[in-house]
């Protein structure tokens, strides 16, 4: 009798334990409806009014705080195979007060301080780090040590779009073309953030803009030069366009014109690194002289904006923004992820929206690419550094040696071919068979430079035979 | 004591379960479910985009949701809609799913099924044994539709 009751209680206690248990589901789901009914019903709350003068991201914030949230998370350092960052410990030091760094590209491959003998990059270049920390880096950067930069490099080192209006009173071009000619301390003091939300999008709309004379007027040259007269790219580019010329603004390939300083997108004659180079060779613009050969060199800087033109994802309509800031959900809603990072830290949002293969098999494309790409970049920067390395003998020997001229120039362009896959940030992922093409061109330029040294005139193939492609061809994504 | 009010307690609780979830039920429009109205598939944000390409595919005017996503028979119907109905509201409100969407090997088996019981003339004469292989949406995958 007493046993029969036990076992009924212990039933019994086992149903109120399930009954609690799916209790507890049913509110959670209730809530969970009841939640996203009210993240759609209004998807945006206006609690303060933007408008044209506020840099401050925290601010935008306050309107827009899940895409804030993520902006925020460009401090992660996290390393993929070929970029990225993984925060290293440093004991910081008067001129240098970051307690934590990317590592040094010149450590991890010694090559390119000879490759770069002369020039303040063979001082200190370390991976780039997220957005956050374009500023901070910048400024305490070595390079500052050994060289005077100007104040041009705020361009895209900071927020620099209120700071110009203010300079030139109300004129975005005429405030940047003053801050260019100013010494880089006097002009970062001009700066508060890194890029900030008000250097992409309208205050009023939210829509994307372009607010860098840089780019303004390169893709403007850049047009006239394919035959379109005046071409405004904030009133004539379409929303995917921007959605990829916003990210072009700096992650391209630039100069400083003249004593001026003038920052310049050399794309007057078309955007793969032949015609940029065509374009350098004509206007004879030197970044530095090589301190072992004695050659007019160029630095290459990171032409990500102008290789992505040259690939495939390009040519299918995919912006910069489709894979570095895929869409995601948050609750009810549907937003573009603001933190800006690899793709590869993101495989799932920012490659699977249309490859259906799984991660793993994605990565491994990736790192193939990749790996071989690499491994012709070590094969070019060595014709590169050999080449160099013998005109610096032939002149130690003969000063007046009449090969050495012709030897340098090719070394130069070599040089400048090499940079452009090396300096690139996407190890030749975003146009492979471009990369591998401009790699075996320099490659091609430095055996016929040791001819040149020889005196010998050894036949230069004739450059690029395949026509390069068009700022976004025009393909929309999604088709087969 | 204890054998007067534990029965009533658990009565309760039972009463509480039932009664929130017809609550829930009507309140998510859990009822809606049971029909063939694609738009109700919609129900959840989250099968906006899904509900909008199919809009604008070719399978529109020939299958709804239900034609490709649910068996062809009465129970098999009812089984996978109870089965997905639990799963939905397990995995969204845990949020621990994957993003983009994508179909689990047993409703990948449904939607195969459904394209064979429409196409299956066709598809007899090229199906050489080989059917773990290769299915109709390794290379049909825009038919359906297809998000971006």
């Amino acid at each position: 009798m007493r046993e029969g009751s036990m076992r009924r209680g212990g039933w019994l206690v086992v149903a109120a334990v399930a009954a609690a248990v799916v209790t507890l589901g049913l509110a959670a789901l209730l809530t969970n409806i009841f939640e996203r009914r009210q993240e759609a019903r209004n998807p945006f709350y206006r609690v303060v009014e933007l408008n044209d003068t506020i840099t401050d991201p925290a601010v935008w914030g306050r309107n827009f705080p899940l895409q804030y949230d993520a902006y925020l998370r460009t401090v992660d350092m996290t390393r993929t195979r070929y970029g990225g960052s993984e925060a290293l410990p440093r004991q910081p030091t008067e001129t240098d007060p970051r307690e934590e760094v990317s590592f040094s590209r010149l450590e991890h491959d010694p090559r390119l301080r000879e490759f770069w003998a002369g020039y303040a990059f063979a001082e200190d270049f370390r991976e780039e780090r997220g957005h956050a920390y374009m500023l901070s880096d910048q400024i305490f950067t070595e390079r500052q040590q050994v060289a005077q930069q100007p104040g041009t490099c705020l361009h895209c080192h900071a927020s620099v779009y209120v700071p110009y209006k203010k300079l030139g009173e109300g004129d975005l071009m005429a405030g940047w073309e003053a801050a260019n000619q100013m010494p880089y301390f006097e002009a970062a003091a001009l700066a508060e953030h890194p890029v900030a939300c008000i250097d992409c999008h309208d205050p009023e709309t939210m829509q994307l803009r372009v607010t860098r004379p840089g780019f303004i007027n390169g893709i403007q040259a850049l047009r006239a030069f394919e035959g379109v007269d005046d071409y405004d790219v904030n009133q004539d580019a379409t929303r995917q366009e921007m959605r990829t010329f916003v990210c072009g603004q700096c992650h391209v390939e630039y100069y400083f014109q003249g004593p001026e300083k003038r920052l310049v997108y050399p794309w007057a004659k078309g955007l793969s690194a032949d015609s940029i180079l065509a374009y350098y060779q004509e206007n004879g613009h030197t970044d530095w002289t090589h301190a072992i050969s004695g050659a007019s060199a160029l630095k290459a800087q990171h032409p990500e904006f102008e290789l992505y033109n040259q690939g495939i994802h390009a040519r299918s309509g995919v912006a910069c923004a489709d894979c570095h800031m895929p869409f995601k959900r948050e609750g009810a809603m549907k937003i573009s992820d603001h933190w800006v990072r690899s793709p590869v830290l993101n495989i799932s949002n920012a490659c699977q929206t249309c490859h259906t293969q799984d991660g793993e098999e994605l990565r491994a494309r990736v790192n193939q690419i990749q790996d071989r790409t690499y491994e012709m970049r070590n094969v070019a920067i060595d014709a590169t550094l050999q080449l160099t390395r013998a005109i610096g003998e032939a002149a130690a020997a003969d000063s007046a040696n009449p090969n050495l001229a012709a030897a340098r120039d090719y070394q130069r362009r070599a040089q400048f071919l090499t940079d452009f896959i090396e300096a690139e940030n996407s190890m030749g992922f975003h146009a492979p068979q471009e990369a591998m093409r401009i790699l075996g061109n320099a490659v091609n330029l430095a055996r016929i430079g040791h001819g040149a040294l020889r005196g010998e005139r050894l036949a230069e193939t004739a450059a690029q035979v395949a026509p390069e492609q068009t700022v976004s061809p025009g393909r929309e994504p999604g088709g087969d | 004591m204890v054998r007067r009010w534990l029965p009533l307690a658990v009565v309760l609780l039972v009463g509480v379960v039932v009664g929130l979830g017809a609550f829930t039920f009507v309140y998510a429009k859990g009822y809606s479910y049971l029909s063939n109205d694609p738009s109700v598939c919609a129900n959840c944000h989250i099968m906006d985009e899904h509900y909008a390409a199919w809009m604008k595919s070719s399978h529109k005017t020939v299958a709804t949701c239900n034609d490709c996503h649910t068996p062809h028979t009465a129970l098999g119907k009812y089984y996978v809609k109870a089965r997905n109905g639990f799963w939905h509201s397990f995995y969204f409100t845990t949020g621990t799913f994957p993003y983009p969407l994508r179909i689990t090997p047993p409703n990948h088996d449904v939607v195969e099924d459904a394209c064979r019981y429409c196409h299956e003339p066709i598809v007899e004469s090229i199906d050489h044994d080989v059917t773990d292989a290769i299915t109709c949406t390794r290379c049909h995958r825009y038919v359906g539709h297809w998000v971006r």
